[in-house]
């Protein structure tokens, strides 16, 4: 196996003679003010364990539990909540010597997608800060977009990983449902969520994959002997790899122009590789918006019920137990995460199950067989991870504007299925993403062919995601 | 002619070690509030239910103790509600697609006559926690600031819902249908069947039919019965006060109620829509719970001998009457000493009347279980000998039998060092008479002048002479002899 290019990377990036931890938090120090992509940063435990990332400092979403962390979840909530226990995956990392130094902003319960949604403001974009992160993991994309921190966790469930990444040029992983516990991760909804790193190369990405991956007697939802999955060494190798591009995905009306472009180049330098791309069609696609929020917030409705303020959290006491229960979700959650509680309340109803959330699970089922049918004939389907480039903070204000954001990466989401995000070609100097999703389990595929993708792209250097000039100094 | 139409849903709680879906000890009862609690079952955000083996081998013995077809796949589900005592804001439940479906149990109803009870559904729940309205004498969740206090130690233990077919036609079937499968829960060792400790709980549907005019009164539900002694009374109230409004041409609301104490009558709980929607959706963080047949078949080996059956098997090898073979294996440890006893000595009906008469009595007084008692089936063999050979008196025999289980002394060892040996000599007891007639000559007019009831006055007397070593026929005998003769 390689040795960690993660490491390789930081030796490149620490000029200075000052050991990874304080270089980072100096850094932190230095520009979080101005990118807003941290929420707590603390002194790590400086005796990290022996293992393969000893010594690297890493930050989590703020939704990921960390014994003694505040797990806001972007809440005013949970402002005040310290974790009793550790996630899995944060005890993992440390377990192979990564130290955690800091917990990163997100949408309000991850319901969002560009921490606007966040009490603690939204963070900035640091190819330019005048526009959003993108989100809902947009403090773990901003701080390694910077270079603020190597590497990031964060959660993905319509796409929270994928297309922050894409909007701060790194990479981001969405690994196969099941494939990594999301014991500790707060829930949002169940079925969707995952759990995977951002980082500044696919290879870094694998890295944290190998520790993170694996059954967890917490989570009866992982998958057992996955663990090897990730024991081998990326193969970029693009020649004979059948990609399929939906044509539904290109005929979408919201689709920017300039990320069509970036697509359309990549997708010629991909069959200069030898790579062979074919339009298809994928007929659920269009449905998967719809279907994606009749499922996470009937999820979500469920999952948010336990903040009411009796054992935990914010609480507002009143004359009785459910008017207290009233007052101190109204005064708790925001705005976002009310409105989706509410939508799911109202589709899990007996009187609307079977016309909304019974449909939605059937339209669900349909997807799967149709991409189930296309991985019989491609590799691999390829679209751009967002149609848009980030917009500009407080531009959108629309929900449905940035629901409809999320229509390339839901998909990989409502399947359980492997999904990366590769900076592609820039337009207007702000990052594209370019998305490889590929068939369950098949994750070090997806990554061996986005290592192919990344070698390609013409955004990165020297295999590395580049920090924007601002903070290269 | 008013028909009652009653069915059952019965919780019980499983005896795992741990709680259904964290590993916290599940027999918390008596410990100190919310000390039996781990992020899990305290609904910490980020946790995640996992289903622990014990539940489903628990689970899947009731089901096929009650004649129940276990499903291959079953699946849980969220019962969505808020309550300050389940802290995730949902129940998980199985809803949808249950444990186990179709089984049935047949109730003993008396005269040998058995009811087919039909089981509609099993199913894995998980209980909640325990509020504790401090000062406020009713359940309600309007309790003043500070007012209501919430204990987390029973949430998450594990629960099976065994729902009954509305085939019950009477109150006290209904009991007798409660204590059946109380019996066979105890018996495969799933749960404890301790109603007053909330290890097994009742709700119960009634509806009565007018059999004149086919018309149906609408359905009503008591919850919360907490005693086998009140599922029968809580039913006869609202079979009387049903049908008292159907008479009066006055309709039965749907309703919940709930089985008062204090008044002894049930009163509304809330009305049907007041009930709220649960919004049941699959649990999405539990993958569906597959048994195979071959875990089946596993299951089906650790079960024993079931109630019923063995009854039946009473009945039939030891030609025991139906009421002590009922009694016998009412208690399992009971009738397990009972077969002990009767391999040694053959004679079960005698056995079965010092166990099912004056043990009982005495475990009852004192609180304990045969086990717990010094009664070994050896004392038994030894005390029928004792009879048998006369040597001492059934009277005597009563005493020593309870010494036996007190203090566990062989009976022969009694006898001996207290001198209990029957008199069987006549002349003692000959003596015995003689000063008894001297003492009361009266007495001994009143038998000679016709009023032979007073020969019993005289065996009294040898018996206290005696301290009840004297055979009683005997005594008899030789009192006619001597107030005869003279
Ligand atoms: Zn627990």
């Amino acid at each position: 196996m390689d040795k960690s290019v993660l490491k390789k990377s930081l030796e490149e990036l620490t000029r200075s003679e000052l050991p990874l931890e304080s270089f980072y938090r100096e850094r932190i120090s230095r520009f979080n003010g101005e990118i807003n992509a941290f929420t707590e940063v603390r002194e790590a435990n400086t005796d990290c364990h022996e293992g393969p990332l000893k010594g690297i400092p890493f930050a989590a979403k703020d939704n990921i539990h960390s014994r003694g962390f505040r797990t806001s979840c972007g809440s005013r909530m949970l402002k005040k909540y310290y974790s009793p226990y550790s996630a899995t995956v944060i005890d993992r990392l440390g377990r192979a010597g990564a130290c955690l130094i800091g917990k990163t902003n997100m949408d309000e319960f991850a319901m969002g997608s560009s921490t606007e949604n966040s009490c603690y403001g939204a963070s900035r974009n640091p190819w330019d800060t005048r526009r959003i992160s993108g989100g809902s993991s947009g403090g773990s994309a901003a701080a390694v977009s910077a270079g603020l921190i190597p590497f990031a966790l964060g959660s993905d469930t319509g796409g929270s990983i994928r297309q922050p990444a894409a909007l701060c040029g790194i990479v981001g992983f969405k690994p196969s449902y099941g494939l990594v516990s999301r014991y500790g991760l707060t829930a949002f909804a169940s079925s969707l969520d995952q759990i995977g790193p951002l980082s500044r190369s696919v290879k870094d990405a694998l890295d944290v994959m190998r520790v993170i991956a694996g059954r967890d007697p917490k989570d009866a939802t992982t998958v057992g002997a996955e663990r090897e999955l990730f024991d081998h060494n990326l193969e970029p190798d693009l020649s004979g790899k059948k990609l399929a591009v939906p044509k539904e995905v290109l005929e979408y009306e919201g689709l920017d122009g300039r990320v069509y472009g970036s697509f359309m180049d990549m997708i010629e330098r991909i069959r200069q590789e030898g790579g062979i791309v074919d339009e298809v069609s994928v007929p659920s696609i269009k449905h998967v918006v719809a279907v994606y929020y009749l499922i996470a917030p009937a999820e979500a409705s469920s999952n948010l019920a336990r903040y009411e303020g009796t054992r935990y959290g914010f609480s507002e006491l009143s004359s009785s137990y459910l008017r207290s229960v009233g007052i101190t979700r109204d005064m708790g959650l925001g705005e976002e995460v009310k409105r989706r509680i509410l939508l799911g309340t109202f589709t899990l109803s007996s009187a609307y199950y079977d016309a909304y959330y019974s449909k939605a699970l059937k339209v669900r089922r349909i997807l799967d067989s149709e991409l189930s049918a296309l991985f019989g004939d491609y590799d691999f389907l390829v679209n751009p991870t967002c149609p848009v480039i980030a917009p500009k903070v407080g531009e959108i204000t629309d929900p449905l504007v940035f629901y409809l954001m999320d229509i390339y990466t839901i998909a990989a989401n409502l399947s359980g299925l492997p999904s990366i995000s590769i900076p592609a070609q820039p337009a207007d100097n702000m990052p594209v993403g370019f998305q490889i999703t590929g068939p369950r389990m098949k994750d070090m595929d997806v990554l061996s062919t986005g290592a192919a993708v990344e070698a390609i792209s013409p955004f990165l250097k020297d295999g590395i995601a580049p920090i924007p000039e601002r903070w290269d100094e | 002619m008013f028909k009652t139409v009653i069915g059952l849903e019965i919780h019980a709680q499983l005896s795992t070690p741990t709680k259904a879906f964290c590993s916290c000890p599940a027999d918390t009862f008596g410990d100190t509030e919310n000390t039996a609690i781990c992020p899990v079952c305290t609904g910490q955000p980020g946790t995640i239910p996992v289903l622990g083996e014990e539940t489903v081998r628990l689970s899947v013995m009731s089901a096929l103790a009650l004649n129940c077809q276990v499903s291959e796949i079953s699946c849980f589900d969220r019962k969505n509600y808020f309550y300050p005592d389940l802290p995730k804001g949902y129940q998980i439940t199985q809803y949808f697609r249950p444990l186990a479906r179709n089984g049935f149990i047949e109730v003993r109803v008396g005269n040998g006559r058995k009811s087919h009870i039909r089981i509609n559904r099993i199913h894995i729940e998980e209980d909640a926690g325990k509020t504790i309205h401090e000062g406020a004498s009713s359940i309600s969740a309007s309790g003043k600031q500070g007012g209501t206090l919430v204990d987390l130690n029973r949430c998450g233990i594990p629960l099976v819902e065994i729902v009954t077919e509305p085939d019950i036609t009477s109150s006290r079937e209904a009991r007798l249908a409660m204590e059946s499968i109380r019996d066979i829960l105890r018996y495969i060792g799933v749960c404890t069947g301790d109603m007053e400790k909330g290890a097994l709980r009742c709700d119960a549907n009634i509806s009565v039919i007018n059999t004149r005019n086919g018309q149906s009164s609408n359905r009503v539900e008591v919850k919360n019965i907490n005693s086998f002694r009140f599922v029968e009374k809580a039913l006869d109230y609202e079979y009387k006060r049903i049908t008292q409004a159907m008479k009066d041409g006055k309709e039965v609301v749907k309703e919940t109620r709930t089985w008062d104490l204090a008044s002894k009558t049930t009163i509304t709980m809330r009305k049907k829509e007041e009930e709220s929607d649960y919004r049941y959706f699959p649990e999405p963080d539990l993958p569906p719970l597959r048994i195979t047949g071959s875990y089946l078949e596993e299951v089906k080996k650790m079960l024993p001998e079931l109630p019923d059956e063995k009854i039946d098997r009473f009945m039939r090898d030891y030609a025991l009457p139906e009421h002590d073979a009922v009694v016998l294996v009412s208690d399992k440890e009971l009738s397990g000493f009972f077969e002990e006893t009767v391999k040694v000595t053959q004679r079960p009906k005698e056995v079965s009347n010092w166990l099912t008469g004056d043990l009982l009595r005495i475990l009852k007084e004192r609180d304990m279980t045969v086990g717990q008692s010094e009664l070994v089936p050896d004392h038994i063999v030894d005390l029928l000998r004792l009879l048998d050979s006369r040597t001492i008196s059934i009277s005597v025999a009563k005493e020593i039998f309870s010494e036996c289980v007190r203090l566990g002394k062989m009976p022969s060892n009694i006898v001996e060092e207290k001198g209990l040996q029957q008199v069987d000599d006549e002349e003692e007891i000959e003596s015995a008479i003689r000063q008894a007639m001297k003492d009361n000559p009266k007495a001994v007019d009143q038998y000679r002048a016709g009023k032979k009831a007073v020969l019993s006055y005289f065996i009294g007397a040898v018996m206290r002479r005696t301290k009840g070593r004297a055979d009683p026929a005997v005594a008899g005998s030789v009192a006619r002899r001597l107030l005869e003769d003279d």
